[in-house]
C-alpha cells in the first residue's frame, strides 16, 4: 500500500468526519464528578470480614463466651 | 507536599485541583476518539473516576500525572467503542460532517459503515492518526504501545477500510 493510497483514504475520512479539533468543553464537569464520588460504595476491608467470621464462629462453638463478652462490653 | 503527592494520599482538594487543570484536555482527547460531545463529557467523568479510585497506585516519584491520565482516558474511550459496537449504531455516534444530499451523502454513509467494521483498537488508531492527524508518538504513549505497533494498527485499519470500501463499490 502506497503513501498516496493512505493519503486518498485520509481525505475520504476527513470529508466524512469533521476533525474535532475546535470543540471545547462547554461546562465545568466538577459538579458531575462530585455526584459520582458521592456514589462511592463503602468498602469493608477483608480483614474486618475475617474478624467478624472469627467472632461468629467463636459464638457458635463456645456459646458460653457470649455472656462473658456482654459483661465486658 | 506537591499536588500529585497530596492526590496520591487521597486528598480530595488536590484531586479537584488536578481535575480542573486537566478536564478540558481529557475531554478533547476523548472526543477525538468517540466523536460525540455528550459521550465525551460522560467518559471524561468516568476517566477521572477511575483515576480517583486508583490514586494510591500513582507513582509520585517517577510518575507523570498527565501521561497516566491520558492512558486511562484512552482506555475509557476504547472501552466505550467496544461497548457501543455491540449496540445499534446511530449516524451521530461518529460525529459526521454536516449532511450533504445525494451521491455525497451515500458515499459518506458507506465510509462510516466501513469505519464501524474496524475493531475498537484499530478504529481508535485510525481516527487519531488519519482524521485528527495526531503524531504517532502521542498515540503510542496514550495507548501504552510502541510507535511501530501504532503504525501496524493504522496500516491494518487502512487495509480493512479499503477492502470494505471496494466491496461497497467505492474506490479510495
Amino acid at each position: 500500500m502506497s503513501e498516496r493510497e493512505i493519503e486518498e483514504l485520509k481525505k475520504l475520512l476527513k470529508d466524512a468526519l469533521e476533525p474535532s479539533g475546535n470543540d471545547e468543553l462547554q461546562r465545568d464537569l466538577w459538579p458531575t464528578m462530585l455526584r459520582r464520588l458521592d456514589e462511592l460504595p463503602v468498602r469493608v476491608p477483608w480483614w474486618d470480614w475475617v474478624l467478624l467470621a472469627g467472632v461468629v464462629a467463636l459464638f457458635c462453638f463456645f456459646p458460653v463466651t457470649i455472656p462473658a463478652l456482654l459483661y465486658h462490653l | 507536599m506537591e499536588l500529585t503527592e497530596r492526590f496520591a494520599a487521597g486528598d480530595l482538594d488536590a484531586f479537584e485541583a488536578l481535575f480542573r487543570q486537566h478536564q478540558a484536555e481529557v475531554f478533547r482527547w476523548i472526543l477525538r476518539i468517540v466523536r460525540n460531545t455528550a459521550t465525551a463529557e460522560d467518559l471524561t467523568v468516568e476517566a477521572f473516576w477511575r483515576v480517583y479510585r486508583a490514586h494510591a497506585r500513582f507513582d509520585t516519584v517517577n510518575g507523570n500525572f498527565g501521561g497516566w491520565l491520558r492512558r486511562i482516558a484512552t482506555n475509557v474511550a476504547i472501552d466505550h467503542l467496544s461497548r457501543s459496537r455491540r449496540e445499534v449504531p446511530l449516524p451521530e455516534d461518529l460525529g459526521v460532517a454536516p449532511s450533504r444530499p445525494g451521491e455525497q451523502g451515500e458515499l459518506r454513509r458507506q465510509i462510516l459503515a466501513a469505519l464501524r467494521k474496524l475493531s475498537p483498537p484499530l478504529r481508535g488508531a485510525v481516527l487519531l492518526a488519519l482524521v485528527e492527524e495526531e503524531p504517532y508518538e502521542e498515540i503510542a504513549k496514550a495507548l501504552s504501545i510502541s510507535v511501530s505497533a501504532v503504525k501496524v494498527r493504522v496500516f491494518r485499519g487502512v487495509r480493512i477500510l479499503r477492502k470494505e470500501l471496494s466491496r461497497a463499490g467505492v474506490q479510495p
